[in-house]
C-alpha cells in the first residue's frame, strides 16, 4: 500500500532526519513506529502526506510517487489519509462539529451526508456531548478525540498518527490507543508513532525501530528494544 | 457542487469575521484610517482645483478703448478675439454698463458721486475683458492686440490700451505656479494611496499571520487552495465594505463641518470675497456622491479582497 524506497532526508544545514530508509507498509496493518525524538518517526510520516519532499528516494502510495503528484492530486491523496498529531492541530475558531465537518466539506461531501456523519463519529469517540464546544474549551484527550474523529470521518484507507498520545496522561493514553484499535478492526490501516514502551506492549502488531534516521528492527510481533 | 462551494465558502467568511471579533475590528479601524487617507486626497484635489479656478478666473486682460471708439467697431474687433483658439470668454462692457456699475459701486460715497455728477458726461470708456483657456496663453492674445493696435493706427486708433502688461508678472507667475501645484500634487498622491495600501495590505497580513497554522491544517485535510482562500477573501471584502461605508460617513460629517469651520475662521467678509470657499466642500460631496461612493467602496473591497488573497497565498505552500 506504501512503499518507502531508499529514502534519506537531509536538511539545509546538513543535519540528516532519514537516511536510506526502505519498508512497505501492507494493506490493514496496525504499525509501531518506535524511536528517540530525533529518531526520524515524524519526519517519516510527514513524506506520506507530502508535508515534506525526500531529498533522495522516492515514496509510492498504492503505484503513485507521492511527490510527483499534481496539486490536485496531493489533495485527493491527503483526502484518503487521516491524519493525528501529537498536537491535536485542530482548527481553533471551529467548534467540534465544524472541526469535523471541515475534513468532509473538503472531501466534497454533501450537507446531508455532514449532518449524519459527524453527529455519529463523535459518538464513537464519546463526545456526543461537547458537539458545539471550542477547542479551547476541552481537554487535551477531548481535543485528540475530536482530531481522531475529524482523521477518521471520511472513512481513510489509511490512519497517520504522530505520536497521537505524547501529550496525554496514562488513562486517556489507554483510550486514544483503543479507539485507534477499534478503527484498525474496522479495515483501517493504521500507522502510529510513539516512544512509550506501555503503548508498544498493548498494541503487539508490527513494530519498526528506527535510531538517527535508520530503521534498525523491523519485528512481526511488537517488541521495544531501545 | 459549485454551488454547494460558494454557499460554504461564503457563510464561513460570514462566521470567521464574526468570531474573530477583535481582529476584524481592528482591520475595518486600519482599513478606514486608509481609506480616510483616499478621502482626504479627493477632497485635497476638489479643493485645489476650485482654488486655482478661482485664481484663474481672477485675472484676465482688459482693453479700454477711446472715448470716441464706435460699438460697431468694438463688436467686430471682439469677434475677431473671439475667433483665436486660446480665447476662452470675452465679455464686452459697454460705456454705459461701466458707469453704471462704477455708480453702484460708491453709492455710499457722496463725495465721488458728486464728483461723477460735476464731469457731466460719461468718462468711462467702453472695456472687453479676455479670458484665456489657460494663464500662459495671455502673452499670445497681448501680442494679438498690439499687432490689432498698430494696425490700427494708420486709421482711426480705437484702442486706448491694454493692460497686459500691469498684469503680466501675476500672469507669468501664475503660469509657472499652476503646473507646479498640480504636478505635485499627484506626486503626493500617489504616494499616500501606496501608503495606505501598504498599511492596509500589512494589516490584512497580520491578521491572516494568526490562521496560519489552521491554513495548514485545512491542507493536510486535503482541501482545495480556493477552499480554503474563498473564505479569508470575504472576511476581506467584508472589512472593505464596512471601512468603505465607515469612511463615507466620516467624509460626509467632515465635509458639512468643516464648511461651517471654515465660514467661522475666514470671516463673512472672505467668504463674499471668495463665494466659492462657502460650501466647497458639503456642495463637492454631494455634487459627486457616487463617483466618492464608488472610489471609497471599491477601493475597500479591492484593497480587503487582494490583500486577503495575497496574504493566504503565503502559507498554502504546504
Amino acid at each position: 500500500m506504501i512503499y518507502f524506497d531508499k529514502v534519506s532526508k537531509i536538511y539545509p544545514d546538513k543535519s540528516v532526519a532519514l537516511d536510506q530508509v526502505s519498508f512497505t507498509v501492507e494493506p490493514n496493518e496496525f504499525i509501531t513506529v518506535v524511536g528517540h525524538s530525533g529518531a526520524g518517526k515524524t519526519t517519516l510520516m510527514k513524506m506520506v502526506i507530502a508535508e515534506d519532499r525526500p531529498s533522495h528516494g522516492a515514496v509510492f502510495f498504492e503505484s503513485a510517487n507521492i511527490h510527483k503528484l499534481g496539486k490536485n492530486q496531493i489533495n485527493k491523496l491527503r483526502r484518503r489519509i487521516g491524519t493525528i498529531f501529537q498536537d491535536y492541530r485542530l482548527i481553533g475558531n471551529k467548534t467540534s462539529y465544524e472541526n469535523i465537518a471541515f475534513a468532509m466539506e473538503a472531501a466534497g461531501r454533501t450537507d446531508e451526508e455532514i449532518k449524519s456523519d459527524v453527529p455519529h463519529v463523535l459518538e464513537l469517540v464519546d463526545l456526543g456531548h461537547k458537539i458545539w464546544n471550542f477547542p479551547h474549551e476541552l481537554s487535551g484527550g477531548e481535543k485528540q478525540r475530536v482530531a481522531i474523529a475529524r482523521a477518521i470521518v471520511t472513512q481513510p484507507d489509511i490512519i497517520i498518527a504522530d505520536e497521537p498520545t505524547g501529550n496525554l496522561d496514562p488513562i486517556n493514553t489507554s483510550e486514544i490507543i483503543k479507539i485507534l484499535q477499534k478503527i484498525h478492526k474496522l479495515g483501517t490501516t493504521v500507522i502510529l508513532t510513539t516512544h512509550d514502551k506501555e503503548i508498544v506492549k498493548e498494541v503487539g502488531g508490527r513494530v519498526i525501530t528506527m535510531e538517527k534516521g535508520k530503521i534498525i528492527r523491523d519485528d512481526k510481533h511488537g517488541k521495544y528494544v531501545l | 457542487m459549485i454551488f454547494t462551494h460558494l454557499k460554504r465558502i461564503i457563510r464561513t467568511g460570514f462566521i470567521n469575521f464574526w468570531r474573530n471579533g477583535f481582529l476584524s475590528f481592528s482591520a475595518v479601524v486600519v482599513i478606514t484610517l486608509s481609506l480616510s487617507i483616499f478621502g482626504a486626497l479627493i477632497y485635497g484635489s476638489a479643493f485645489g482645483r476650485a482654488l486655482i479656478k478661482e485664481v484663474k478666473n481672477k485675472v484676465d486682460i482688459n482693453v479700454y478703448f477711446t472715448l470716441d471708439a464706435q460699438e460697431t467697431a468694438i463688436l467686430a474687433l471682439k469677434k475677431n478675439i473671439e475667433a483665436l483658439p486660446e480665447v476662452d470668454k470675452v465679455e464686452y462692457v459697454s460705456e454705459e454698463q461701466v458707469l453704471t456699475s462704477f455708480r453702484d459701486k460708491w453709492k455710499d460715497n457722496a463725495l465721488i458721486i458728486q464728483g461723477l455728477d460735476e464731469i457731466g458726461s460719461n468718462p468711462f470708456p467702453a472695456v472687453l475683458n479676455i479670458k484665456a483657456k489657460e494663464p500662459s496663453q495671455y502673452a499670445g492674445i497681448a501680442s494679438y492686440l498690439d499687432s490689432k493696435t498698430k494696425i490700427a493706427e494708420s486709421g482711426s486708433n480705437i484702442v486706448d490700451k491694454v493692460n497686459y502688461n500691469q498684469n503680466k508678472l501675476v500672469i507669468d507667475r501664475l503660469g509657472r505656479i499652476i503646473p507646479t501645484v498640480e504636478k505635485a500634487g499627484s506626486i503626493i498622491t500617489i504616494l499616500f494611496v501606496i501608503i495606505a495600501i501598504i498599511i492596509t495590505f500589512n494589516t490584512i497580513r497580520l491578521v491572516i499571520f494568526t490562521s496560519r497554522e489552521e491554513i495548514s491544517v485545512m491542507k493536510l485535510v486535503g482541501a482545495s487552495n480556493y477552499y480554503i482562500r474563498g473564505p479569508f477573501m470575504i472576511s476581506g471584502v467584508m472589512y472593505g465594505i464596512i471601512s468603505g461605508l465607515l469612511t463615507l460617513v466620516i467624509l460626509g460629517a467632515f465635509a458639512f463641518y468643516s464648511d461651517a469651520l471654515l465660514v467661522k475662521f475666514a470671516g463673512v467678509q472672505s467668504v463674499n470675497d471668495f463665494s466659492m470657499f462657502a460650501k466647497v466642500f458639503s456642495s463637492y460631496f454631494i455634487q459627486n456622491f457616487g463617483q466618492i461612493f464608488a472610489i471609497i467602496l471599491g477601493s475597500g473591497i479591492v484593497l480587503g479582497g487582494v490583500s486577503s488573497y495575497l496574504a493566504v497565498k503565503r502559507y498554502l505552500r504546504v
